[in-house]
């Protein structure tokens, strides 16, 4: 079930959050309110924490994650990291790890089982990318761009990229993936899509300004309703078209 | 599907990129990304590029003279629907510098409606990137705003801020006959708010100083004037510290006219290069020649020349008497310029006392190739007549000599009167001259006033003298009169009929030859210098002149 939220009224919810399938990740905010929203969907089923990470809120950009563990940037404290460390399950490793590229969040994106990671990212992050997280890295750019986790965001069932993919493109990281990809936006025609949204394979939550087009396809794609895509837009299409005539 | 063409071994990696589809994010139509990723019909929805663009305007316009106002003060004119209407109404929206303008035309609106409608397309940038381009409509409001000229000159009709008044101390016209020639034909009075005729000239009104300051340039360039300007202060803005003025330009022309005979003074004589004494005036331009009829030398001067030492004629056209040329025998290798003059003497006799007494005077002339015995000549009459000048007397006190007859032109008079005496349908000359529109004072009974009849036989000696000159005829624009030449095409086999079979009448010399080449002699307007009158085209105009008698005049003749 996808919803929509804000942080500090800021519709970029993929900044200042983490999900993955075992944990989720909140940043510190003034009011409770993202927070809580998370924690309402979320608690009775996974721990859902607040932590910063290098001291800021950026916990989305800066980290990268799935099931098997969690990755943090040479810039995270000790506190921090021993407090995640504490927070979450013990099947889940957390590792400090050197990268020039810090804002892990932007370089890498995956799921539990597959990730894509910025080209020029070192061959030993590489490595403990494939150990830690326990997935297959492909080194890839999607539409041009080489800041992967910024512009795609995926899951075991399905992913979201930037719009202008091309077709060609998106058949060929759908089948590096193994799972359907749709090329769409978030938060009203935005197409940094890894800011926009966060997701895991049972829930996706993005910012107040997506429209129900947005949000109908990400429910379709992610898998987040039990429906045939087509259908829905179709319809959607439908009722709307009338009123815009 | 990735199409690699090889250039010898080299490969060029070609990938495709077939741009895939996305869903718009208002309204979920699949449409190409771009950079706002909504369709065009949901940008349109959302976002109006013409916001902050007036889309009604007011403008003033005055009825009187169809000018639009340009604030603040300048008024421009323009049609309806023409290219400076729509630059005018484009530069009166306000909220156009933001955007880029694409295209503009009018829509027809009724013309009385009193509103103006434009359509305007402009482009502009919303969201990041995406170039969005709108049609729209703005509508025009006309008011009536009487412009401060119209205004002006309603409550003021013969207000004029520079006036040109034009003199010459002459008893005759004939020079400012020949002036409206040249000003119609160079279309320099256009500017001219009012002409006026008076005593000795014509005044000029404009509505601007720079006119009358461009009408005398033309003058410059046409007669010796010489000129002075006044003004005279009407109003005065205390506040801004601005002057009215009413400016008058006194131009006076030279009081030379061609055929006068001038006595120069001892001075000028000799810094003209010793020219005798007394000298014809041959030709006024905006220099004047004069011309030694002994010696057939001449001498151009210009105004301020002439100024310096300014002399009045001695003797003018009034003064000229009929001589008949009893014999004439040209001198030879004397001739001069462009053999126009040939010097010759002739034995010629007062046409008062021709058959009466014996007077015969010996003269020099330079009217050799013209004149032939038997001819008529006018010329003035040294010993009858009363000639005053200082200049003169110290002269001839001085004891020099001076000649008994001036010869100055052969005389047509007789073969004009002969002509109209034969032809007798006078269909006159089939040319006409376009005239200026003038106010003429009307004082023909006072005593300043010119009587009528001056005023015609000025006319008409201004014609004969075209018909004479083929230099002052091509200075001006003369038009045919195609009724009377159609007349005299019609008239000419029927009278030439009827003079062969018309006795000569007693006392007329020689047959039909005889007649026939006087006939030719006289001097007329050749066809080939006649201008079409645009204006007085009638649907007859394709005739041509077939048989009949066309007048030509014997262009190898020389005129003076």
């Amino acid at each position: 079930m996808a919803t929509r939220c804000q942080f500090e009224n800021s519709n970029d919810v993929g900044v200042f959050a983490k999900l993955t399938n075992a944990y989720c990740i909140c940043a510190l905010g003034g009011a409770e309110n993202f927070y809580s929203v998370f924690e309402a969907e979320l608690s009775d089923h996974i721990p859902v924490i607040k932590s910063s990470v290098a001291g800021t809120r950026l916990v989305g950009r800066l980290t990268v994650g799935n099931r098997n563990g969690l990755l943090l940037p040479n810039t995270t404290s000790d506190q921090e990291l021993t407090h995640i460390r504490n927070c979450l399950p013990d099947e889940v490793v957390v590792q400090r790890i050197d990268e020039r590229l810090s804002a892990l969040g932007n370089c890498i994106a995956c799921n539990d089982y597959v990730a894509l990671i910025h080209p020029d990212i070192d061959r030993e992050t590489e490595e403990i990318v494939a150990d830690v997280l326990g997935v297959e890295v492909f080194r890839q750019t999607v539409a041009g761009n080489v800041l992967v986790g910024s512009y795609c965001a995926f899951t075991n069932q399905g992913g979201l990229v930037h719009p202008k993919t091309s077709i060609e493109d998106l058949d060929e990281l759908s089948s590096l993936l193994q799972i359907p990809l749709v090329a769409g936006t978030v938060n009203r025609g935005s197409d940094v899509i890894g800011a926009g949204l966060v997701a895991n394979d049972w829930a996706a939550f993005c910012g107040l300004d997506t429209t129900s087009t947005e949000l109908s396809v990400i429910e379709s794609v992610f898998k987040l309703r039990d429906a045939q895509p087509m259908n829905i837009i179709n319809d959607l299409r439908a009722s709307l078209i009338d009123t815009m005539a | 599907m990735e199409p690699s063409t090889s250039y010898g071994g080299q490969v060029t990696f070609q990938p495709y990129a077939t741009q895939g589809y996305v869903l718009c994010c208002l309204c979920g139509t699949s449409i190409l990304p771009n950079p706002s990723n909504m369709c065009v019909n949901c940008i349109r929805s959302q976002v109006d590029i013409t916001e902050g663009i007036q889309k009604q305007v007011t403008i003033l316009w005055c009825k009187e003279c169809g000018r639009y106002l340009q604030p603040p003060k300048h008024w421009v004119s323009a049609e309806l629907e023409s290219k400076e209407l729509l630059t005018f109404c484009i530069k009166k929206i306000k909220g156009l510098q933001k955007v880029k303008l694409v295209d503009a035309g009018f829509i027809w609106t009724e013309p009385h409606s009193k509103r103006l409608k434009v359509k305007l397309t402009i482009q502009a940038e919303v969201f990041n990137g995406a170039i969005l381009q709108q049609t729209f409509v703005v509508d025009y409001v006309v008011e009536n705003n009487m412009c401060p000229d119209c205004n002006r000159q309603n409550a003021n009709p013969n207000s004029w801020v520079a006036c040109v008044q034009l003199r010459q101390h002459v008893y005759h016209k004939r020079t400012f006959l020949f002036l409206e020639q040249l000003i119609l034909k160079h279309d320099a009075a256009a500017n001219c708010v009012k002409v006026k005729d008076i005593h000795e000239g014509i005044d000029f009104f404009y509505a601007q100083r720079g006119h009358a300051l461009k009408f005398i340039d033309f003058l410059q360039s046409v007669v010796p004037i010489r000129f002075r300007a006044d003004k005279q202060l009407v109003s005065h803005d205390t506040h801004n510290n601005t002057y009215n003025y009413k400016f008058t330009f006194s131009v006076e022309i030279v009081p030379l006219c061609k055929d006068d005979l001038v006595c120069l003074p001892a001075k000028m004589a000799s810094s003209c290069g010793n020219l005798g004494p007394l000298v014809l005036v041959t030709r006024i331009t905006n220099q004047i020649t004069i011309t030694d009829p002994i010696t057939l030398r001449s001498y151009s001067m210009d105004a301020p020349v002439y100024y310096r030492h300014p002399v009045t004629a001695l003797a003018s056209q009034r003064a000229l008497v009929p001589f008949i040329v009893l014999d004439i025998e040209p001198v030879q290798g004397a001739q001069g310029n462009n053999s126009r003059f040939q010097l010759a003497e002739a034995q010629v006799a007062r046409l008062s006392d021709f058959g009466r007494n014996d007077t015969v005077f010996y003269a020099r002339t330079h009217l050799g190739n013209i004149l032939h015995p038997g001819d008529t000549a006018l010329g003035y009459d040294m010993t009858a007549s009363q000639l005053v000048g200082l200049d003169y007397e110290a002269y001839v006190n001085k004891g020099g000599r001076v000649p008994d007859v001036v010869l100055v032109r052969k005389s047509y008079e007789d073969k004009r009167r002969k002509r109209q005496a034969k032809g007798g349908t006078a269909v006159g000359r089939p040319w006409k001259l376009k005239t200026l529109d003038m106010e003429v004072e009307d004082n023909t009974s006072g005593p300043r006033g010119r009587k009528e009849a001056a005023v015609d036989a000025d006319r008409e000696r201004f014609l004969q003298e075209l018909e004479e000159d083929p230099d002052m005829r091509a200075r001006i624009n003369i038009y045919k009169d195609a009724e009377r030449l159609k007349q005299q095409q019609l008239v000419g086999p029927q009278q030439h009929r009827m003079q062969q079979e018309r006795t000569t009448p007693v006392g007329t010399q020689g047959d039909d030859n005889d007649e026939e080449e006087e006939d030719e002699d006289l001097p007329q307007i050749p066809l080939e210098e006649l201008l079409d009158d645009l204006e007085g085209l009638n649907l007859e105009d394709g005739q041509q002149a077939v048989g009949g008698r066309v007048e030509e005049c014997n262009a190898d003749m020389d005129m003076d």
